[in-house]
C-alpha cells in the first residue's frame, strides 16, 4: 500500500509530526536564518558577469575631454539658483538650447496629506526642464535618459554641471542610435514622478510632456555635490523594493574597473580576504544593508521611479571621502560616456541578467535561487504548525459528550469570524484614521501635523491591542478549545500566503516579517505564560520590528545613534512611509496596516483567548 | 624536287610543331574549367556580429581584384554595417583596425540584402530553382564547367550554422545541395569555406565529387575574433579570416600558388582554434590547383600563330603518380564510386561506462544474494 493511503503508516507519519513538531521547527528556523546568513559568504555566491551579448565589454574609446568646463557651469548653475531661489529654468533652457539640444519644460503642482518634516514641504509647484538629443540618423523610438535633481543649497550642482558638458559633447557625435534626454527635476522624488507620469501619460499631477523621445531603454541618475570625487556610489533599491537588471549594475562595475575609479554599492568598499571573520562580516553588512533598503520599500534615488515602467535605472552617487587618490570630472565623464555608449548598441531593453538577486559586494551576487530557501524553510514552519493543528482538530475529542461535538463546528465558524473581522477593521482604520483625523488632533493637542498624524498612527496600534478582552464580551460565552485551534490554524495559513505573497514581490521585506511573525505564530496559543508571551509578542510585533530596523540600519551605516534619536528617526520613518505610500504608491505602509498588523493581531488575540 | 623537299621539311617541321601544339592544348585545358563564380554569405544580423559582415566584405573584395566580375558574385549580406545608426564611420566597413583598410569601398554589390538571406534563399540560389520572375543579379547561372567559391560565416555550431537569429542550416541539407548541384551539373569544380565556430561540422556530410572544403575550427573548438577598434565599438573581424584576407593579398592573377598554401593559412598559433580541410573528394591533386582557379578569373591566353586540329578529345596530361590510386577524371555520365573515394575509417563506437542504474542493479542483485546465502560464499568468489 501507498505511503499515505496505509493507514498504520499514516497514524505514524502524523504521530511523527505531531511529537516532533517543534524540535522540526527550531530546525527549521535555524537553518532558514543560517541559509541566509551564509548567503554573503563568498564561495556560495557567483561573480557577476555581462549577460546582454549587445553590451559586449567595455570596448569603447571615451574621449570626453571638459571635466573643468562642466565644472564651471556647474557654478554657474548654482549662482542662478541662488538669484532664483529655486530652479533657474529660463538660464537651464537658454543653456540647453545653445548645446543643440530640444528643450521642453514641464510644471506640476502637489500637495502633501501633510507636511513632509524632513525635507519641510507641503504645498509643493515646480518645473522640470529636460532636453532631447536626437539622434542624427536613427528613428525617434527609443531613448536613453540622464537626470541630475536640482536640489536647494549647494547640493548637485556639479551633477547638473557634469550633465549639460556630456551634451554638449554628445551632440557631436554620430553614432547615437536612440534619442538621450537630459532631464533636470525639481523637487527630486516628486518632481520625477511628475515628469515620469507625463512622459507616459498615465494620471498626471503635472501637465503632460509635449515632446517625446519614444520608450525609455535605460536611465541614470546623478548625484554630484563636490567638485573632487573619491569613489563613486552605485544605488540600486528603487520602489517598492523592485531592483534594476543586473546587468546595469554588471557595467557600471566593468567601466569602474576599466577606467580606474572605486566604485562602491551601500557606501562600502569591496574586501579580498573572505575567509576571514572581518571580510565575511563586512559582506554580511553590505548584505544586511541592501536587505534594509529594499525592505523599507522607498526608492533610494531618483532612479527608483523608473523602475515602475519597467525602465532600468540606477543612481550613480559622487562620494568625496578625502582619500589619497582622487578622480576628477572628465574621468567621471568618461566613465559615463562609455556606459552610455554601451546603452546605445542595446537592440532591446535589458533583460537577459537577474531581475531579483541580493548583492554582498559589487563583484558578487546572489540570484533568487538561492536567497528563496531561506525564506521557504520560514514557510515551512508555518505549514507544520498548520497540518499539527490539523491534526488535532480532526482527532475527536476524549471527552464523551457527543451532543457537544455537534455544535461545535457551528461555533467555531462563528467564534472565528469575530476576531477576523474585529482585527481587520483595526487595520483599516489604522490606515485611514492618521490622516483623516490630523486637523483635529492638532485642533486639541499641541502637536503639528506630522507629528499628529505619527502619534495617531501609534495611538491606534495600542489601542488595538485592547481589544482581545472586548471581543469576548460579544460572543456568548468564553472560547473553547476548538475555536482557538481554527483559529490559529486560520491565522497560521493567512501569514503563510501573506508572508509568501511579499516575499515574492520584496523578497526582504517578506524575509524581515517572516523572522519576527513565525516564531509568533509557532508557539503562541491560551495556555504559554501570558505576561512574558505578550511582552514577546509585542517586542515581535511589526511596529518595534520597524524600531529595532531603525537602530540596526543606523547600526550598520556605522553611525550609531541614542535612543532619543533613534525614536525620533522611528517617528519620521512612520511619516515617510505613510507619504511614500500617497506620494509614489509605495505598497509598504498598506500592507503593513491592512494585512501584517490585522495578522499579526489575530495571534494576540489567541494569546487572550480565555 | 627541291620544292617537294621543302615542302616535306615545313610539313614535318608543322607536324612536329603540332605535335606540340596538340600537348600544350593539353596542358592549357588541364584545370577543366571556363568560368568562375562566387557566393559570399554572410548570415548574421546586429551590430555586434560586425565582423561577419568585414569577413565577407573582405573575401567579396579580394575576389573581385582577382578578376571575378559582380555578375558572377552573389553577395548576400544579413545586415547593413555601413549605414548602421551605430557606425561612427557611415559608409565604411573595416577589416583592420585604425581603419586602415575599408573594405566596403565604392563599387560594392550586395545581391540579398537583410532579411533576404534566408535558408531557403540560399538553398535555392544553389540549386536553381528560383522562381522565373528572379533578376539575373540574384542566380547563380553556373554549367558544368564553372568553378565555384562558396564562403560562409556566421554563428554556427556541431553540425549546423544560424541564419539571421530565426533559423539554421544544417550540414546534411547542405551536403544534399550540393549533390543536386552535381546532378544537375551546376559545378565543375567547388572549394566551400567557412569560418564559424566548430566549423568543420558543416563538411563532415559532403558526398558528391569535386568538393574541397576548409574551416576555421575543428568539432568543439570555437573561432575566435581578432581585433577590436576602440572607436568603432565592435570586433572588425574573425581571426581565420584576418589571416586569409593577408594571404589573398598576396596573390595577383597570374600567381602559381596551389591550395596547398592556402591550408596552412593560420595554424594553430594564430588562429588559437585548428583549421581543418577536407580534400578526398577532391579529384585532382590540391597542390596542382591554383588559387586563382577559384579566387579569380582568370583567362589564360595563348597566342599561337598555328592552326589546332581539335577532333580528338584532348588527352589530359598526367602528372607523375606514384601509382598507387589512379583516380579517374570524373565526368557527369559516370557514376562515381563514392565508398572508393571517401576513405572513412569505421566511426569508432564510443565506450560508455555502465550506466549508473545498471550498476545500481547488479550490486542490489549481489546484495540480495550474499543476504539470502550468507557472506561466507563470498569465499568461494574470491
Amino acid at each position: 500500500m501507498g505511503l499515505l493511503s496505509d493507514p498504520n503508516r499514516r497514524r505514524a507519519l502524523i504521530s511523527l509530526l505531531t511529537r516532533l513538531n517543534t524540535p522540526i521547527c527550531i530546525v527549521c528556523y535555524m537553518a532558514g536564518v543560517a541559509w541566509f546568513m551564509g548567503l554573503a559568504f563568498e564561495p556560495f555566491t557567483l561573480r557577476t558577469y555581462m549577460s546582454e551579448n549587445a553590451m559586449g565589454s567595455t570596448m569603447v574609446e571615451e574621449r570626453f575631454p571638459a571635466g573643468e568646463r562642466a565644472l564651471a557651469t556647474g557654478r554657474e548653475f548654482s549662482a542662478h539658483k541662488k538669484r532664483t531661489g529655486g530652479m533657474p529654468v529660463e538660464w537651464l533652457m537658454k543653456t540647453m538650447q545653445a548645446k543643440g539640444l530640444e528643450v521642453f519644460t514641464q510644471r506640476f503642482s502637489r500637495t502633501l496629506p501633510f507636511p513632509d518634516e524632513n525635507k519641510e514641504r507641503y504645498m509643493v509647484r515646480g518645473t522640470n526642464v529636460y532636453g532631447i538629443l536626437r539622434a542624427p540618423r536613427a528613428p525617434r523610438t527609443e531613448a536613453l535618459v540622464l537626470s541630475a535633481p536640482c536640489s536647494p543649497g549647494d547640493n548637485n550642482n556639479q551633477a547638473v554641471g557634469l550633465l549639460l558638458g556630456l551634451a554638449e559633447y554628445f551632440r557631436n557625435q554620430i553614432y547615437w542610435a536612440k534619442d538621450i534626454i537630459f532631464l533636470v527635476n525639481e523637487h527630486d522624488l516628486i518632481g520625477m514622478q511628475a515628469w515620469l507620469e507625463g512622459y507616459h501619460h498615465t494620471n498626471t499631477t503635472g501637465t503632460f510632456c509635449h515632446s517625446r523621445g519614444g520608450s525609455i531603454q535605460a536611465a541614470l541618475s546623478l548625484e554630484l555635490s563636490s567638485d573632487i570625487i573619491t569613489s563613486l556610489d552605485l544605488v540600486l533599491e528603487g520602489l517598492n523594493g523592485q531592483l534594476p537588471n543586473l546587468d546595469l549594475a554588471n557595467l557600471f562595475y566593468a567601466f569602474c574597473q576599466k577606467i580606474g575609479v572605486l566604485c562602491t554599492i551601500q557606501g562600502k568598499l569591496q574586501r579580498n580576504d573572505w575567509d576571514s571573520v572581518s571580510g565575511y562580516s563586512h559582506a554580511v553588512q553590505t548584505m544586511m544593508l541592501m536587505v534594509m533598503k529594499q525592505a523599507s520599500g522607498r526608492p533610494w534615488g531618483d532612479h527608483g521611479l523608473f523602475l515602475r515602467y519597467h525602465i532600468e535605472a540606477a543612481t550613480i552617487k559622487g562620494v568625496n571621502s578625502f582619500r589619497q587618490y582622487k578622480t576628477d570630472a572628465t574621468t567621471i565623464g568618461r566613465l559615463l560616456e562609455g556606459m552610455y555608449r554601451k546603452l546605445n548598441n542595446l537592440l532591446e531593453r535589458l533583460h537577459q541578467s537577474y531581475f531579483f538577486y541580493l548583492m554582498p559586494s559589487l563583484s558578487h551576487f546572489v540570484s533568487i535561487g538561492y536567497y528563496m530557501p531561506a525564506f521557504g524553510l520560514l514557510a515551512v514552519i508555518l505549514l507544520l504548525r498548520a497540518l499539527d493543528l490539523w491534526v488535532q482538530l480532526s482527532t475527536p475529542p476524549q471527552r464523551t459528550e457527543d451532543g457537544v461535538t455537534d455544535i461545535e463546528p457551528v461555533r467555531g465558524v462563528l467564534s472565528l469570524l469575530t476576531p477576523l473581522v474585529i482585527s481587520h477593521l483595526t487595520g483599516v482604520a489604522l490606515y485611514m484614521l492618521p490622516i483623516r483625523f490630523q486637523e483635529m488632533a492638532v485642533e486639541h493637542f499641541p502637536v503639528s501635523e506630522t507629528e499628529a498624524v505619527v502619534l495617531t498612527a501609534i495611538a491606534v496600534y495600542t489601542a488595538g491591542l485592547a481589544l482581545p478582552h472586548n471581543t469576548h464580551r460579544l460572543l456568548s460565552g468564553e472560547g473553547t478549545e476548538q475555536g482557538w485551534r481554527v483559529l490559529k490554524l486560520v491565522a497560521v495559513l493567512y501569514l503563510a500566503v501573506l508572508l509568501g505573497c511579499t516575499a515574492l514581490i520584496n523578497f526582504s521585506l517578506g524575509f524581515i516579517l517572516a523572522l519576527t511573525l513565525v516564531p509568533v505564530a509557532a508557539f503562541v496559543t491560551p495556555h504559554v505564560p501570558k505576561v512574558l508571551s505578550a511582552f514577546i509578542l509585542v517586542i515581535l510585533s511589526p511596529a518595534c520590528t520597524l524600531l529595532f530596523s531603525v537602530f540596526f540600519f543606523q547600526e550598520l551605516q556605522e553611525m550609531p545613534i541614542s535612543f532619543q534619536d533613534g525614536w525620533l528617526l522611528f517617528l519620521s520613518v512612520i511619516s515617510q512611509g505613510i507619504l511614500d505610500h500617497s506620494l509614489y504608491g509605495s505598497l509598504v505602509y498598506p500592507l503593513i496596516t491592512l494585512l501584517v498588523y490585522p495578522c499579526w493581531l489575530l495571534f494576540w488575540n489567541i494569546l487572550f483567548w480565555n | 624536287m627541291k620544292i617537294h623537299h621543302f615542302l616535306s621539311l615545313f610539313s614535318t617541321y608543322f607536324l612536329v610543331d603540332g605535335v606540340n601544339i596538340e600537348d600544350r592544348a593539353g596542358q592549357f585545358f588541364s584545370s577543366g574549367h571556363t568560368n568562375n563564380w562566387a557566393v559570399l554569405v554572410c548570415t548574421s544580423r546586429f551590430w555586434f556580429n560586425y565582423r561577419h559582415v568585414a569577413n565577407t566584405l573582405s573575401v567579396y573584395r579580394s575576389v573581385k581584384r582577382l578578376g571575378i566580375p559582380d555578375s558572377h558574385i552573389v553577395l548576400m549580406l544579413a545586415d547593413d554595417m555601413a549605414c548602421n545608426h551605430r557606425n561612427p564611420k557611415p559608409a565604411t566597413v573595416f577589416s583592420h583596425k585604425n581603419m586602415e583598410l575599408n573594405v566596403y569601398g565604392d563599387d560594392v554589390e550586395v545581391d540579398y540584402r537583410g532579411y533576404e538571406v534566408t535558408v531557403e534563399n540560399f538553398l535555392r540560389i544553389l540549386t536553381g530553382r528560383l522562381p522565373p520572375s528572379t533578376p539575373r543579379s540574384k542566380r547563380l547561372l553556373s554549367d558544368d564547367r564553372s568553378n565555384i567559391l562558396i564562403y560562409l560565416t556566421g554563428h554556427g555550431g556541431n553540425g549546423f550554422l544560424k541564419f539571421q537569429d530565426s533559423e539554421e542550416i544544417s550540414n546534411v541539407e547542405l551536403a544534399d545541395a550540393f549533390e543536386q548541384m552535381w546532378q544537375k551539373r551546376r559545378y565543375n569544380e567547388l572549394l566551400f569555406i567557412i569560418d564559424t565556430c566548430q566549423g568543420a561540422s558543416m563538411y563532415e556530410r559532403f558526398y558528391s565529387p569535386n568538393l574541397m572544403a576548409l574551416a576555421s575550427s575543428q568539432v568543439g573548438e570555437d573561432s575566435l575574433s581578432h581585433q577590436p577598434d576602440l572607436a568603432i565599438g565592435v570586433h572588425l573581424m574573425d581571426r581565420y579570416t584576418f589571416y586569409l584576407l593577408e594571404f589573398l593579398e598576396d596573390i595577383h592573377p597570374a600567381s602559381k600558388t596551389n591550395m596547398n598554401d592556402l591550408f596552412k593559412v593560420c595554424p594553430k598559433s594564430q588562429c588559437v582554434s585548428t583549421p581543418g580541410h577536407r580534400t578526398d573528394l577532391f579529384l585532382r591533386d590540391p597542390g596542382s590547383v591554383l588559387i586563382t582557379d577559384f579566387f579569380g578569373s582568370v583567362r589564360k591566353v595563348e597566342l599561337t600563330m598555328e592552326t589546332i586540329n581539335l577532333t580528338d578529345p584532348i588527352e589530359q596530361l598526367e602528372s607523375a603518380e606514384s601509382g598507387e590510386l589512379q583516380k579517374e577524371m570524373h565526368t557527369y555520365a559516370d557514376q562515381l564510386p563514392v565508398s572508393e573515394i571517401i576513405h572513412q575509417k569505421p566511426k569508432q563506437k564510443d565506450w560508455h561506462p555502465p550506466d549508473g542504474f545498471i550498476l545500481g542493479l547488479w550490486t542490489l542483485i549481489l546484495l540480495v544474494f550474499f543476504q539470502t546465502y550468507g557472506v561466507k560464499h563470498l569465499k568461494h568468489i574470491f
